[in-house]
Parts: C-alpha cells; structure tokens; sequence
C-alpha cells in the first residue's frame, strides 16, 4: 500500500507538536496524490496516543512495539521502522527534525539508500507527484529548493513552528495497525545508561515558541535571572548568542547562529545582543523579533520588528512586570 | 589506537552567501574557507585520545575540491599524523548519501578503532554524513556528543549526548561513528612548529577509481536529492523603534504593542 507517512515521535506519552504540524499539512498532500495518510509510533507502549495522530487527519496509525523499544535509541529505531517501510513500501516519510528525528532520518536513508533533506521549512509535490521541499541552508543565509530522485519513498524532516496546526477532530477514528517490531536488545549495540535533565520540562530552543535571548550586553551569568524571569512570564525559554556561550556564561545547548541552533519561535526578544550575522542567520526566521539594546547603531536593530533603544537591566525588569499584568487580564 | 577523523571545508561563518545569478549555485567568490567548526571538536577529541592512550595515529579523511587541502594541511599542523582527500570532480556536487557512500568506501579499506566527525556541516546543515557513514560501514553512531570517555579495555567508550532539555549517557562498542559537538573540548590552534611539520606529512589524494565506484554512484549523478534553486531569504525590515522618555515607559509601550499589534504574548 502506498502512503505518505508521518513519524509520529512523541515524549512523556504524548506526541510532540511538530507531527501534527507536519500531519496538517501532509494531509494536503495525501490529498493532492490520492492516498493515504499515515501516522507511525514506535516505542513500547504506544496505542493510547492513537486518537491524537487520528485527530490531524492520519486515516491510519501504525503502532510499531516490542518492549527494547521503551527508550530511543538510533539502531532500534531504525531497525523497527525501516522493517515496516520495506514491507509497507510508502513513497513518503516526514519526520519533525528534532533532535532524534534528525537522528533516525539520517539513519534510515542510510540503511535503505533513500534521499532525504533536513529540516525544511516547505514541503509540496513536484509535477510527477514527487516530494519537493524548501529548505534553509548556512543557517538561513540561502534556500534551497530540493527535489529527489526516482527513489521511494522520498523522505524529509521538518522544521518545528513553521507549519500551521489544523484544529484537531476528535470524532476521527483512525484505523489501526499493531505491527510487533523485531527489533533485540543486541541490534540496539549500545546502552542508554542514564538520562541527565538540566531543562526540566521545556522544549528544546528549536520548538519553543518564544525566546528570550541574552548577548555580550547581560555583562555577566547572574544577570541572566532577569531574562529567566521575563522568559517565566512568557511561558519561553531562554536562549543566548555565542559570544555569551563563549564567555562561559551559558551552556552551549543556549546557543543561537550558524555554529548553534537555528530558531523560529513566534516571538523573540533580542537582549544586549548586538546582531553579529551568524546570529542573523540562526533567528532571523522567527517571526517577531525584539531588540532591546543600548547602541542605536547595532545591526540587530535593521532586523527587528520592535527595537528598544536604552539600557536593557531597566528594561527588562518592568517589561517583565507589564507582561505578568497584561497575563492576568 | 587508529583513529579517523572526517574533516569538512565550509565557508567562514562571518560570509554572506549569495546564490549565482541564475540560482543554480552559490557564488563562493571572495569567500574565505575554514575547517567545519563541528569538526574541528572531532581532530582535537582525536588529538586528546592519542595523547592520552600514548600510541596510535590521527588519519583525516577529506571529501571536496582542490581547495580542501589548506583545511587538511590545518588539522595536520593542529597535529594530525596524515590525510586522506577524496579529490576527484566526480565526487563533488553530490548529496550527503553520496558523501557517506565515498567516504566508506575510502574508509572501509583503512586500519581503524574509531572514527570521530562533527554532528553537522554548517554549510548545508544536513546532519546526515555520520549516520549513513556508520550504517554503511555496519557501526554504531552517536550525534552531538558533549563527552567521550574510553574504557579500560578500550573496546567501548561512555559519551555524553546532547538531547532536548538535557544529555543522555549511552555505552557505545567501538569502533564506533561519533559526532562532536560545541562543549566536547576547546580545539587548539597549530603551532608553528606544527605548520613546517604539516607541510612534509603524508596527503594521499584517492581518485574515483581508487574506491572502485563508478560515476554514476557519487557526485551529482548518483545523488539521490538535488538542489535545483536557490533563493535568499525574505528580507527583513527595520521596524518601529518604540517610543517613551522613560525606560519603564518604554518596557510598557513594547509590552503593549507585543500583545495588541503583534499579538505576540
């Protein structure tokens, strides 16, 4: 059976926004080639999030188990899915690029021979019904349009926050396949031994949806509080530019630019960062951008949506406070 | 221990890329080269484990044009042992499968005990090479490592992964494909000493044939993507600059405006 698959990863038993991102708009896909729309979860225990993938519009969720399948790792997941897509033979698989869904794309085009683009921002049919995607490269200084060979399936990873979400239909049913993965521990071949959370429950940079990011200009490590706060009130993360990674006063994973993450949130707020192009590159997407700086001259400025030209520690303190009223109204 | 390191060339990150007038390419006119910056994590985590284990060699694998050499020659200053450059038009133009397929391919006839490579390429972003590198040549693979430690038997190696919201400790058997990350180590510059040394070091350039591909298996021909346009990014407009006398006046005007005209809180 043909099909356009989508890769449904999902953490803490729910899946992650980016799928339904991606569903939403494979739906018109699917639509547009007259066939199916799939969702796929892999893991050990995962049919009670079913209905969530049937809501954005998959007619059908392949729900892929064996019990070594409880935590990811690259080669059981890759083994698991890259059984089912040589049985089932579909002709696309999106995946959100996340962190492990870069990690199993990579993977799976290697084991199968498939192409696969990374961390697009458009995905579309060619006039032959072949996947066609738009994608950022050098961080955002250039796009590229990518096409595929006479390959199936075609397989491309999607950027999180760029894709609209349909509302979700609770009344669908999706119809379901349990596929009993083969997957032993020994294919795995190698231990997961521990799991260190330093974020506790906040996205990753990469799917939040606002940022606020500090540069040279927080002066110092204990001055970040005052972005931890305002990020608090937001419901945001906060992020940091390379010169403030560098100086050791952020952990690398902080870092927005070419040499860090690209970001697109909906909203992000720009402190003390002067807007070297590297970081340009890295944020340049989202879609508010707010500087808050003292020079009128830094280039982050010719970027931003809002600029606040003054000093950033008396700022940011009564922006906090405004966005906390505001909340409450 | 025999250790490759697969090093890239890539545009300086301060570069503005422009594609060609007719957006089938990028113009890399004027543009200074430098080692991936993900790389150069790998040759001075290389450096570091032949160091410590006291033996081995440090062999740099290199896919790209003529140029690619002033990036092999700097690792080999850093202290590399000597380099392999993939270096034939045949190879180049091609996609990541393409890349990997080559690389194995030279790879596969080589000594080693573990091959270290940067989790992306900061030009094409694709984050692909390692993977398909690892699964072609049958090996296990980890992307975005923060830390590598060797066993005492030097048959497995405990390295520290970088995921959402946090790291994951994994065991790996080696050999094993494992991509550096910012935070694996602070790469050292070549010495001068380490330059003169650079330029007498073993530099093998490997042609098509020497990996027994064909053309149409590499390069653009065998690519399985292609890019056929490239465009710049929507451009940017300076926006309003937001008024006020005060600081705090300014604080209340933006929140005011983020949540009404932008709504964006």
């Amino acid at each position: 059976m043909a099909g356009i698959w989508v890769y449904a990863e999902h953490k803490d038993g729910k899946v992650k926004k980016v799928a339904f991102e991606i569903l939403t708009e494979a739906k018109k896909l699917a639509e547009k080639k007259g066939e199916p729309l799939c969702g796929v979860l892999i893991g050990s225990d995962v049919e009670g999030m079913v209905p969530s993938v049937g809501a954005y519009g998959a007619e059908k969720v392949y729900c892929v188990e064996t019990e070594c399948l409880d935590k990811y790792t690259t080669n059981g997941f890759t083994k698991a899915l890259c059984d089912l897509i040589e049985q089932e033979k579909p002709t696309i698989v999106l995946f959100g690029a996340s962190v492990n869904g870069k990690d199993l794309s990579a993977r799976v085009a290697g084991k199968l021979g498939l192409g696969l683009a990374t961390d697009c921002t458009g995905i579309d049919l060619d006039d032959a019904g072949k996947l066609q995607v738009h994608r950022p490269m050098f961080a955002g200084k250039v796009y590229a349009d990518v096409t595929f060979a006479d390959k199936t399936p075609q397989m491309a990873s999607v950027r999180p926050n760029v894709l609209p979400v349909a509302e979700p239909d609770e009344s669908r049913t999706p119809e379901v396949a349990k596929v009993v993965a083969d997957v032993k521990p020994e294919d795995i071949g190698l231990e997961v031994t521990e799991v260190i959370k330093t974020g506790g429950e906040k996205p990753d940079l990469t799917e939040a949806e606002i940022i606020v990011s500090g540069g040279r200009g927080m002066k110092g490590p204990e001055n970040y509080q005052i972005l931890e706060e305002l990020a608090d009130v937001l419901d945001g993360i906060v992020g940091a530019s390379r010169a403030a990674v560098d100086a050791g006063w952020r952990a690398q994973s902080d870092q927005v630019g070419q040499s860090g993450k690209v970001v697109t949130p909906n909203l992000y707020i720009a402190c003390g960062i002067s807007g070297a192009i590297q970081h340009l590159a890295g944020m340049g997407t989202s879609k508010v951008i707010v500087a808050i700086n003292k020079d009128p001259e830094a280039p982050i400025f010719k970027k931003a949506d809002y600029g606040v030209v003054d000093d950033l520690f008396k700022v940011v303190p009564v922006l906090t406070e405004e966005c906390k009223k505001l909340k409450a109204e | 221990m025999e250790i490759i390191v697969c090093l890239k060339q890539v545009p300086d990150t301060e570069a503005e890329i422009r594609p060609t007038s007719d957006n089938t390419e990028i113009n890399y006119e004027g543009i200074k080269f430098v080692i991936n910056v993900y790389d150069e994590y790998a040759v001075e985590e290389a450096l570091r484990l032949k160091e410590k284990v006291g033996e081995g060699t440090v062999t740099i694998v290199t896919l790209g044009p003529e140029r690619a050499v002033e990036s092999i020659r700097t690792a080999l200053a850093m202290g590399a042992d000597k380099a392999v450059h993939l270096d034939d038009p045949a190879f180049l133009e091609g996609d990541p499968y393409t890349t990997a397929k080559a690389l194995a391919k030279a790879i596969e006839g080589m000594n080693y005990d573990l091959i270290f490579c940067g989790m992306r390429a900061i030009d094409d972003d694709s984050f692909q090479v390692g993977h398909i590198l690892a699964e072609l040549l049958g090996l296990p693979s980890v992307m975005g490592i923060l830390k590598f430690e060797l066993s005492d038997d030097k048959k497995k190696a405990t390295v520290h992964r970088q995921v959402e919201g946090g790291t994951e400790v994994l065991e790996v058997p080696l050999p094993a494909v494992l991509g550096a990350t910012k935070g694996l180590n602070e790469p050292r510059y070549p010495s001068l000493p380490g330059i003169m040394k650079a330029k007498k070091k073993e530099l093998k350039p490997v042609k098509l044939g020497d990996v027994g591909l064909s053309e149409d298996q590499v390069g653009k021909q065998g690519a399985l993507t292609q890019v056929v346009k490239f465009s710049l990014p929507p451009v940017r407009q300076a926006g309003k600059i937001i008024e006020g006398e005060t600081p705090e006046e300014k604080a209340a005007n933006l929140a005011k405006l983020l949540r009404e005209e932008a709504k964006a809180i």
